[in-house]
């Protein structure tokens, strides 16, 4: 399948913002995770909701949400354009910063999961050791969740490529810079003689959502047999 | 004086409460399942903090509620062998041994001979049998330098067989490595083979 420069284009970007939207996702997402998983706090049940709301709330509302607290008047707006003259508006940052909140709910989820797959009693013995908490959490905790979190921004990853609704409802539908895989193949359907392209970038989109999956599934599995990464 | 135990703590219902005084040697905690064996040893070891009382062990203060005196875990200098042997599943038999050393060192060669566990070091935790598991989890407790050691029913779920193979080891530690040991079980005969003086809860 040959794919022309334009499209190549799209793809790169989808790759990019992508990757980027994993990046700003991952520690948010481990901190999260690991509050959820061990913290025992009041309003755990409450934050765990609220984690877990870009899954349900419909991707408009939440672009929507994006728009209010990134736009010119918005609170993070206002103070990115104040410090740094910069706005995420209809530029590839913001698409990233959609994809991200999108898949937070995702990765959050593995990440916890595998946090909690963790035995605490492992991490006692290796006190008893000598070791203190950061020597336990980098040599015993990590390693052993690693797998876990790798599956979830793989996973992260493939729903951050697929991002549409808060995505085209935050910083629009721009060629080049917003308009990712989901976004490109929505125009060329509006467009007389776009079915070509459709078909094109629809594989391409399938292949990598594909990909994704098995290697995520994969990495997951390896966690349950006791396996490791590192 | 190796031991000088004086704790309680409330679980449920219940209360589990101990007080004893040790010399040197192995002391035996024999009761039956369900007193709080387990508990007490965590105690020792600074993973479960009493309410009231203190933990003195070799003289020095780990724990003493009026004192408001805390020591943790990583620097009570406890070698702790549990129930189950709790090896990193991912790292390698060696890798386990290794990883309490950091401070002196102790002695390799004696120690790994001593347990007969030298054909093991390659080979992953999840590999081994549970007499050889158990074998590793007291060659990782003593390799970390410790100044007692703490087994808890170190012969539990082992065949017969097994089971002397591990007496034998622990007598060895025992009379060779002069760490004083405090050691739980509810077998009888086991108390009789390695205490050098026994606690009854």
């Amino acid at each position: 399948m040959i794919l022309s420069a334009e499209e190549w284009g799209i793809v790169r970007l989808s790759l990019l913002i992508g990757g980027t939207a994993m990046l700003v996702t991952l520690p948010i997402a481990f901190v999260l995770a690991w509050a959820l998983a061990r913290g025992r706090f009041p309003g755990r049940v409450l934050l765990d909701g609220i984690v877990h709301l870009p899954l349900v709330v419909p991707p408009v509302v939440t672009g929507w949400a994006l728009l209010l607290a990134f736009g010119p008047a918005g609170p993070v707006g206002r103070w990115l354009a104040d410090w740094f003259g910069v706005s995420v508006l209809f530029r590839w940052t913001g698409a990233a910063i959609a994809a991200a909140v999108m898949a937070l709910p995702l990765v959050v989820r593995a990440i916890r999961l595998s946090i909690e797959a963790v035995d605490p009693r492992l991490e006692q013995a290796a006190r008893t050791l000598g070791a203190g908490r950061a020597r336990v959490f980098a040599t015993i905790t990590l390693p052993l969740c690693a797998p876990g979190i790798l599956a979830g921004m793989v996973l992260g990853f493939a729903r951050s490529i697929g991002e549409f609704g808060a995505t085209i409802t935050f910083v629009s539908n721009v060629p080049g810079e917003t308009a990712t895989l989901p976004l490109a193949i929505y125009s060329a359907l509006q467009r007389p003689g776009g079915e070509d392209m459709v078909w094109r970038l629809a594989s391409v989109s399938v292949a990598l959502s594909l990909v994704a999956l098995v290697a995520s599934e994969w990495l997951a599995r390896r966690m349950g047999r006791g396996l490791h990464v590192l | 004086m190796s031991f000088d135990v004086d704790v309680a703590v409330r679980r449920g219902e219940g209360r589990i409460a101990a007080r004893f005084v040790t010399g040197p040697g192995a002391t035996v905690l024999f009761g039956p399942s369900g007193v709080g064996k387990t508990t007490i040893l965590q105690m020792v070891a600074g993973l479960v903090r009493p309410e009231s009382g203190h933990v003195r062990v070799g003289g020095e203060t780990l724990f003493d509620a009026t004192a408001r005196i805390d020591v943790r875990p990583e620097h009570r200098r406890i070698g702790y062998v549990f129930q189950e042997p709790r090896l990193f599943p991912h790292r390698r038999v060696a890798a386990n041994l290794r990883y309490g050393m950091g401070r002196g060192g102790g002695d390799w060669d004696g120690i790994i001979a001593m347990l007969g566990i030298g054909h093991l070091l390659d080979r992953w935790p999840r590999s081994l049998s549970g007499g050889e598991a158990r074998r590793v989890a007291i060659g990782r407790a003593l390799l970390s330098d410790p100044r007692v050691l703490l087994l808890d029913e170190p012969l539990s779920s082992l065949d017969r067989a097994r089971r002397g193979d591990i007496l034998d080891a622990l007598v060895a530690v025992r009379d060779r490595s002069g760490i004083p040991i405090l050691m739980v079980t509810h077998d009888p005969e086991e108390a009789e083979r390695i205490a050098t003086a026994i606690v009854r809860l």
